[in-house]
C-alpha cells in the first residue's frame, strides 16, 4: 500500500513548551490509524497540523507526496482532506441536507453565485452521503434541533462529500453513548476501506481504538512512544507505564 | 510648544483621562460578565453628575459636602444600576445576542427625560471642589489643583479595582465569568447575584466617574449619549473586560485629545492643518488603527471559545408571493386614501426598510453586527446630493450613481472589519462611520460642512409625493427582494454557514472572509440607495444622515423586529418610524414614551415583534391541533 | 380631515361673502412651529413660553382676521430630514397657514428650502446662519433675529477701539462657530489693519475640553480672545480659563454669552468685563418691553430669556404678516412680509425687502458681577439696520432668488 499521509518529524512549541516533538508517521489508503495518549500528550496540536489550523514549526507534511505544511484549512481541504471535530461543528441553522449539500456547492465551487437558489443541486449526491450515514429519514430537519449522535453522523457525511483521500477524526465518539460509539466508528471504517480512504482518528475509548484501527501510534509528552498492531500495542510495556494500567 | 506647555497639556490629557476611565472600566466590567452592550451606561454617568450636583447643594460646598455628596451620588448611581438589571435586563438574558442592547436603549431615553423633568433643562454649573481651589504654579503656567487630585484618582480606583478582582471570591467569579461565561454558570454560582452585583459596581463606577467631573464639567442633558461614545471606544481600544487595558486607553485618548488642542494649527508646507478640529475624530482614529493592528484591543484576549450567548439561530424562512402580496398590496393603494402627509411618512419607511433590511443581512443570517451601518446610508445620500449639485448630473443618475459610491466605501471599510469579528467588527464599523461623519462634517467647501447640502430635488416627474413614493417603494421593494434572494443563494447560505460555524465553513474549503467582504458591498450599496432616496425625499442632506444616533436607529429597528426573521426589520422601521412620529407629536416627554414602549416591547417579546407573533401564532395552532 | 377641510372652505366663503362670524364661532387660523426642543431645551423652553404668552394676547384681543389664533407647535429632533417631514406633516394634515421656527442652521436651512419647494411662507425665528438670508435665501424665507454677521458686526465697534495687536479666537466647530469667526477676522482687519490672529481652536460643539484649549490659548500670549461659545462649552471655558489665569489682562469678546441662559449658570463665576452681546432683561425700561416684561412675569412667575422674546416676537411678525395680507394666501403673506414692520420688546424691526433678515437688534455691553450673579452692564441697545452690510454687497451676497 502506498502512503496517503506522510509525517516526518514534525514539531511545534508554544511559549518555549514542546507541545509536539519530532513525530513521525504515515497513513496508507484505506488504512485506519488510531493516535492515542493521555491528555495533553499533543494529540490535538499534531492533529491541528495536519489539516492547516496550526503552523508546524518544523517538519514536513505529505499528502500523496505534496507538502501540506502551513497551508490553510480550506487549501488542505481541496486537496483533499476530510475533518471532523472533537465538538461537532455543523451549521445549525440550516437542514441536514443543506449542511452536507454546502461541501458539495464548495467542492464544486459553486457558492460565489448570488442569484441562484441554494439547495437546488446536488440533492441526489447528499442524500445518497446520508444514505451512508443513516441520516437520510431526517435530511429535512434543521441541525440545531439533532440529538449529538446524529451530529456526527452528519459531520462524517460532510467530511465525505468531497471524496476525500484522508480523513481526519479528531475524538470521534467523544459525548456518545457507548452503544452508539461502535456504531459509528463501525459505519467509518466500513465506508474508509470500500473507498480506499486513509483515516486518521484520536480516541479515548479504547474499545473504539482497539476494536476498529488497523495500526495504533501512542503519542506521549510530544514523542512517539509506540506503534504497531493493535494487539503489539496493548501489551508494550512503555504504553502500560504511560496509562497507568488505565483503560488500556 | 515649549516643553512647560507640553507638560502642562500632558497633565491636562491625564485629568481628563481620570473619569473616562472610571466610566469605561465599569462598561468594560459589565460587558466582561454579563456581554450586554450596555448603551445607559452614559445615562448612568450623567446621573452621576446631577446628583453630585443636588447633593452638593444640600451638604453645602464644603470639603465634607463636597466628598460624601461624589460618594453618595455614586452610590446612588450603583443602585440605579442595579434596579434596571432586577427589573429589566434579568427578564431577557436568554434573548438573541444584542437584543439586550435595545432595552439599554430605551432605558437612555427614559433616563434622559426623568432628569429633564427632575432637574429642567438648563446647564448646572457645579461647585468648585472646596479646599482644592487654589490652582499649582508649574513653571509659569497654572493648572487646577482638582485636575492634579483627578490625575491620583485614576491609578486609585484602578489599583483597589485590581485588589478586588485578585483578593475576592467576587472577583475570582468575575473574572472566570468574563472568560467563559457558561463555565460560572456550570459551576453552579448564582448567575443572577453576581450579574446583579457586576451592574452595581460597573454603575457605582459610571456614577463616580460623573460625580467626579462636577467642577469641570456643568450636567447638561447631552452629556449621556456623549460620554457612552467615548467609553466604549476605550473599553474597546483597551480590550474588551481588561481594566487595565481601559486604563491604558483612557490615557492614550485623553492625552492625544490635550496634544491636537496644544498644537493648535500648525503650517507644514504651506498647507494649514488645523489639529483643535481633530478633537472631533481622535479617539475613532485611534480605534481604528489600534483594532487593525491588534484585532483585540491593547490588552483584551481573544475569547477562549466563541459561543453564542443564546439559542442557535433559527432556521430562515423563505418568503413566499403571499407574504409580498400582503405587504405590498395596501402600499400600492395607500395615496388612494388621501392623506397627502401618510404617503410622505410612507416613503420615509420606505427608505428606512430598506436601510433596516440590509443591516439585517450582515448582522442576522451573517452574523456581523455593524455598529456604523449609517456610513453607507450617508455616503450614499451625499454621492447623490454631490453628484447633483455639483456634478450637475441630472437627479436619475445621481440617484443611480450613489449605491456604487456607498458600494466602494463598504469595500474599502469592509476588507478591514472582516478581519474582526463580533464586538470587536461592530466597533471598528462605528470608527469609520465616525470618520466619514467628521470628514463630511469638517469638509466645508466640498460638503457643506454642518450645514450640509440643500436643494436636493427630484425631477419634475417625480415631483409629487405619491409619484416619489411609488418611486421609493419600487427601490426599497426591489432592493429588500435582491436581498431575500441573495440570502437563500449559495451565497447567503455560505453567510448563514459562517455564522453558524467559520471552523466548519473552512474546514470545507470556504474562505468565510471573501464572502463576508461581498455582503459589505453589498448591504453597503442598498443602504446607500436608501440613503439617496432619503435625501431626495427631504430636498436637503447634512452630516445627521452618517450620525451614531441613525446608526442607532438602524439596530433599534431591526432588534424591535425581530434579527431572527425576514420581515422583522422592515415591520420594526414601520414601527419605529411611525411610533417616534406619532410619540413625538402627542407629548412632550416623548421619549420617555418611546423609551416604555420599547421597554414593553422588550418584556413581552424577547424575539422581536415578528419573532413574538411568530411564535403567538405557532402557539395557537398547536393549541388548535 | 375631510370634515375639517371642508369646514374650513365653508368658513372661508362666509369671510369672502363679507359675513364674518364673532371670532370664536370660526375656524381658528392655524400657524405651524417646528423647533427643536429636545435638544436645546435652555434656549427653547423659554422660547416656547414666549411664543404662548403672545399667542394668548393676540387671542384675547380678538385673534387675527377676526379669528382665533392656534399655533401647532412640533418637535424636529434636531435633525433636518426629520424637519423636513414634521414641516410636510404639519402643512398637509394639520392644513397650518404657514412655518416658523428651528433652531440650528441646518435645520433652518433644510426647512428653508422645503418652504421654497412648497411656496410656503416660512419665519426662520432663531437660526443665525448667514446663509438663511444670504447665500441660500429665497423667496419664502424670512428672518427674525439678528445674524451672526449682525452680531459679530456689533462687538466690532469696542474691539477695534481697544488696538489690541494679538487675538486668539475659540470657537464652537459648526457653521454658526465658523462665520461667526470669519466674520470677525475679516471686518477686524478692515477696521484695523495690521492686526494677527495668533491661535485658533475649533471645539466640537458641547463637547469642549476646556483645559486644554485654554491652556493653548494662553501659549499663544493673546492681548485678547474672541469667542463664539455658549452653553455648557462656555461655562467649562470660564471656568479652566480662570483657574489657569488665562483672562489675566486680556480682554475677552464673546458672542452671545450676555444672554440670560447662557450667562445665568454661570452665578458668581460670570467673568467680569468681557464684551459681549445679550439681554439685560432687568433693566430694559422701553413701554414695549416693560409691558412685556409684566405680561411675561405674571404668567409664568419667572423671568424672560432671549429665547422669551423670540418667540413672543416670532408670533408678533406673523401676526403682524396675516394683518397686513389681509389673507392666508401665500403669495399675499410674502409680500405683505416684505418690508413689514412692526413692534417687538426691542423696539421697532423691519424685513427687509431687500434680503428678507428683520432689522431686530441686540443688546451689547459687557459683563459685571453682583449679588452673586452675572448681568450686563454699560449696554447699549444695537439696532439692526446699522450693522448689515451696503445693500450693493447684499445684493451680490444674494444670488437669484
Amino acid at each position: 500500500m502506498s502512503a496517503v499521509l506522510e509525517v516526518e518529524d514534525l514539531a511545534k512549541s508554544f511559549g518555549g513548551v514542546r507541545a509536539v516533538a519530532g513525530v513521525s508517521f504515515a497513513v496508507a489508503a484505506g488504512e485506519l490509524l488510531a493516535l492515542i495518549g493521555p491528555n495533553g500528550a499533543g494529540k490535538s496540536t499534531c492533529f491541528n497540523m495536519l489539516n492547516g489550523q496550526l503552523r508546524p514549526d518544523t517538519g514536513r507534511v505529505r499528502l500523496a507526496g505534496r507538502d501540506i505544511a502551513g497551508l490553510p484549512p480550506r487549501r488542505v481541504w481541496r486537496l483533499g482532506v476530510g475533518r471532523t471535530f472533537q465538538i461537532t461543528a455543523t451549521f445549525a441553522s440550516l437542514t441536514v441536507r443543506e449542511n452536507v449539500q454546502m461541501a458539495l456547492y464548495s467542492h464544486a465551487g459553486r457558492l460565489g453565485s448570488m442569484l441562484a437558489r441554494f439547495g437546488g443541486a446536488f440533492v441526489a449526491e447528499a442524500d445518497a452521503l446520508l444514505d451512508q450515514v443513516g441520516m437520510r429519514a431526517q435530511a429535512d430537519r434543521v441541525c440545531g434541533v439533532l440529538a449529538y449522535g446524529d451530529l456526527k453522523r452528519v459531520e462524517l457525511a460532510i467530511a465525505l462529500a468531497n471524496a476525500p483521500r484522508l480523513l481526519l477524526m479528531d475524538e470521534p465518539t467523544a459525548g456518545m453513548a457507548p452503544r452508539e460509539r461502535g456504531a459509528l466508528m463501525g459505519l467509518a471504517a466500513s465506508l474508509a476501506r470500500a473507498r480506499g480512504i486513509a483515516v486518521l482518528f484520536t480516541e479515548h475509548d479504547m474499545d473504539v481504538v482497539f476494536g476498529h484501527a488497523n495500526r495504533v501510534i501512542v503519542l506521549d509528552r510530544g514523542r512517539l512512544i509506540a506503534g504497531g498492531a493493535p494487539a503489539e500495542v496493548r501489551a508494550d510495556a512503555a504504553v502500560r507505564a504511560v496509562y497507568l494500567g488505565g483503560s488500556a | 510648544m515649549t516643553w512647560s506647555s507640553i507638560l502642562i497639556q500632558l497633565l491636562n490629557g491625564l485629568a481628563g483621562a481620570a473619569s473616562l476611565f472610571l466610566v469605561s472600566a465599569g462598561l468594560s466590567l459589565i460587558f466582561g460578565v454579563t456581554r450586554i452592550v450596555n448603551f445607559a451606561h452614559g445615562s448612568l454617568y450623567m446621573l452621576g453628575l446631577y446628583g453630585a450636583y443636588t447633593l452638593i447643594e444640600t451638604f453645602g460646598r464644603t470639603p465634607l459636602g463636597f466628598w460624601s455628596g461624589v460618594a453618595l451620588a455614586a452610590l446612588l448611581v450603583g443602585l440605579a444600576g442595579a434596579l434596571i438589571e432586577v427589573a429589566i435586563l434579568r427578564r431577557i438574558y436568554r434573548a438573541p445576542e444584542l437584543f439586550q442592547l435595545l432595552a439599554t436603549f430605551a432605558v437612555v431615553l427614559v433616563i434622559k427625560d426623568i432628569a429633564l423633568f427632575a432637574w429642567g433643562p438648563e446647564d448646572l454649573v457645579g461647585p468648585r471642589a472646596p479646599g482644592l481651589r487654589t490652582p499649582v504654579e508649574i513653571f509659569d503656567k497654572r493648572i487646577p489643583l482638582y485636575d492634579l487630585v483627578l490625575i491620583g484618582i485614576g491609578p486609585l480606583v484602578l489599583g483597589i479595582l485590581w485588589l478586588l478582582l485578585t483578593r475576592t471570591r467576587w472577583g475570582t467569579l468575575v473574572r472566570a465569568a468574563t472568560q467563559d461565561r457558561e463555565m460560572v454558570a456550570a459551576l453552579g454560582v448564582d448567575q443572577a447575584r453576581l450579574f446583579t452585583s457586576v451592574f452595581f459596581a460597573g454603575s457605582v463606577l459610571a456614577g463616580l466617574g460623573g460625580a467626579l467631573q462636577i467642577p469641570r464639567e456643568p450636567a447638561n442633558l447631552e452629556l449621556d449619549l456623549s460620554v457612552i461614545a467615548d467609553a466604549f471606544v476605550v473599553t474597546v481600544v483597551g480590550g474588551l473586560g481588561s481594566i487595565p487595558g481601559a486604563f491604558l486607553a483612557a490615557i492614550m485618548i485623553g492625552v492625544a485629545k490635550a496634544f491636537c488642542i496644544g498644537i493648535g494649527t500648525v503650517q507644514w508646507f504651506g498647507v494649514e492643518i488645523a489639529f483643535s478640529k481633530l478633537t472631533l475624530v481622535v479617539e475613532f482614529l485611534i480605534m481604528g488603527l489600534v483594532l487593525i493592528i491588534r484585532p483585540y484591543g491593547l490588552l483584551g484576549r481573544p475569547p477562549a471559545q466563541q459561543r453564542h450567548s443564546g439559542e442557535p439561530a433559527p432556521p430562515l424562512v423563505p418568503p413566499g408571493w403571499k407574504v409580498a402580496a400582503v405587504w405590498l398590496v395596501p402600499l400600492l393603494l395607500l395615496p388612494a386614501a388621501g392623506d397627502r402627509y401618510l404617503v410622505v411618512l410612507a416613503t420615509d419607511i420606505a427608505c428606512f426598510a430598506l436601510f433596516a433590511a440590509s443591516l439585517h443581512l450582515i448582522m442576522g443570517p451573517a452574523g456581523m453586527v455593524s455598529f456604523g451601518h449609517a456610513a453607507y446610508f450617508g455616503i450614499g445620500a451625499y454621492a447623490a446630493g454631490l453628484l447633483f449639485k455639483r456634478a450637475g448630473l441630472p437627479m436619475e443618475a445621481a440617484l443611480a450613481l450613489a449605491p456604487l459610491a456607498a458600494g466602494f466605501a463598504a469595500l474599502i471599510y469592509g476588507w478591514f472589519c472582516v478581519r474582526l469579528s463580533g464586538v470587536y467588527l461592530a466597533m471598528l464599523t462605528l470608527a469609520f462611520a465616525q470618520i466619514s461623519w467628521s470628514i463630511a462634517f469638517q469638509w466645508d467647501s466640498f460638503t457643506g460642512g454642518s450645514n450640509g447640502i440643500v436643494g436636493v430635488w427630484p425631477a419634475a416627474w417625480l415631483a409629487s409625493k405619491t409619484a416619489y413614493f411609488y418611486l421609493a417603494l419600487a427601490v426599497a421593494a426591489g432592493g429588500i427582494a435582491l436581498l431575500w434572494r441573495v440570502l437563500f443563494s449559495p451565497f447567503g447560505a455560505t453567510l448563514r454557514a459562517g455564522r453558524d460555524s467559520p471552523l466548519r465553513l473552512e474546514a470545507i474549503g470556504v474562505e468565510l472572509r471573501r464572502y463576508q467582504w461581498a455582503a459589505f458591498v453589498l448591504v453597503g450599496a442598498l443602504a446607500g440607495a436608501a440613503g439617496a432616496l432619503f435625501a431626495f425625499s427631504k430636498g436637503s442632506l447634512s452630516p445627521s444622515v452618517i450620525s451614531i444616533a441613525l446608526s442607532t436607529d438602524a439596530l433599534i429597528m431591526v432588534l424591535l423586529g425581530g434579527v431572527d426573521t425576514l420581515t422583522g426589520p422592515l415591520a420594526g422601521a414601520a414601527l419605529f418610524t411611525w411610533l417616534r412620529d406619532e410619540v413625538a407629536r402627542r407629548t412632550e416627554f416623548w421619549r420617555a414614551v418611546m423609551g416604555l414602549v420599547i421597554l414593553a416591547i422588550v418584556l413581552i417579546f424577547p424575539q422581536g415583534l415578528v419573532g413574538g407573533v411568530k411564535a403567538l401564532v405557532a402557539r395557537w395552532r398547536r393549541a388548535r391541533a | 380631515m375631510l370634515t375639517r377641510q371642508t369646514f374650513l372652505a365653508a368658513a372661508g366663503l362666509l369671510v369672502a361673502a363679507g359675513l364674518a362670524a364673532p371670532a370664536s364661532s370660526q375656524a381658528p387660523v392655524r400657524l405651524g412651529e417646528l423647533n427643536s426642543y429636545k435638544n436645546f431645551p435652555a434656549f427653547l423652553e423659554p422660547y416656547k413660553k414666549g411664543w404662548e404668552l403672545a399667542v394668548e394676547e393676540v387671542n384675547a384681543r380678538g385673534g387675527v382676521l377676526g379669528r382665533k389664533l392656534e399655533i401647532v407647535s412640533r418637535d424636529d429632533g434636531g435633525n433636518p430630514g426629520e424637519a423636513v417631514r414634521v414641516a410636510e406633516e404639519l402643512l398637509s394634515r394639520e392644513n397650518v397657514a404657514f412655518l416658523m421656527g428651528t433652531f440650528p442652521s441646518n435645520v433652518g436651512l433644510a426647512v428653508a428650502d422645503f418652504a421654497k419647494q412648497r411656496k410656503t411662507l416660512f419665519i426662520a425665528a432663531e437660526p443665525l446662519s448667514d446663509k438663511i438670508v444670504w447665500d441660500q435665501g429665497n423667496a419664502y424665507t424670512f428672518r427674525l433675529r439678528a445674524s451672526t454677521y449682525m452680531q459679530t458686526t456689533m462687538l466690532i465697534p469696542d474691539a477695534a477701539k481697544l488696538q489690541k495687536k494679538r487675538w486668539a479666537i475659540v470657537y464652537p466647530n459648526y457653521e454658526y462657530g465658523q462665520s461667526a469667526t470669519a466674520a470677525f477676522k475679516k471686518l477686524l482687519s478692515a477696521r484695523q489693519p495690521g492686526v494677527e490672529f495668533v491661535a485658533e481652536q475649533a471645539a466640537p460643539l458641547g463637547r469642549i475640553d476646556a483645559g486644554a484649549v485654554a491652556q493653548a490659548l494662553a501659549d499663544a500670549k493673546p492681548d485678547a480672545i474672541f469667542s463664539s461659545l455658549f452653553g455648557a462649552d462656555l461655562a467649562k471655558f470660564v471656568r479652566e480659563g480662570t483657574q489657569r489665569g488665562l483672562f489675566k489682562g486680556v480682554e475677552v469678546f464673546n458672542l452671545l454669552a450676555g444672554e440670560p441662559e447662557y450667562l445665568d449658570p454661570l452665578k458668581d463665576e460670570a467673568p467680569d468685563g468681557w464684551y459681549v452681546t445679550g439681554y439685560p432683561w432687568a433693566e430694559i425700561k422701553t413701554p414695549e418691553h416693560q409691558k412685556f416684561l409684566a405680561a411675561y412675569q405674571a404668567k409664568f412667575k419667572d423671568y424672560p430669556r432671549l429665547g422669551s422674546v423670540v418667540g413672543y416676537a416670532t408670533i408678533q411678525s406673523a401676526v403682524a404678516a396675516i394683518q397686513r395680507a389681509g389673507s392666508l394666501e401665500q403669495e399675499k403673506l410674502v409680500a405683505a412680509m416684505k418690508g413689514l414692520k412692526h413692534s417687538t420688546p426691542f423696539g421697532d424691526i423691519e424685513y427687509r425687502a431687500l434680503d428678507h433678515q428683520s432689522t431686530m437688534g441686540a443688546y451689547v455691553g459687557r459683563i459685571g458681577v453682583k449679588d452673586g450673579k452675572g448681568y450686563m452692564k454699560e449696554w447699549r441697545f444695537a439696532d439692526g439696520r446699522d450693522f448689515l452690510p451696503p445693500d450693493d454687497e447684499v445684493r451680490k451676497l444674494r444670488p437669484a432668488q
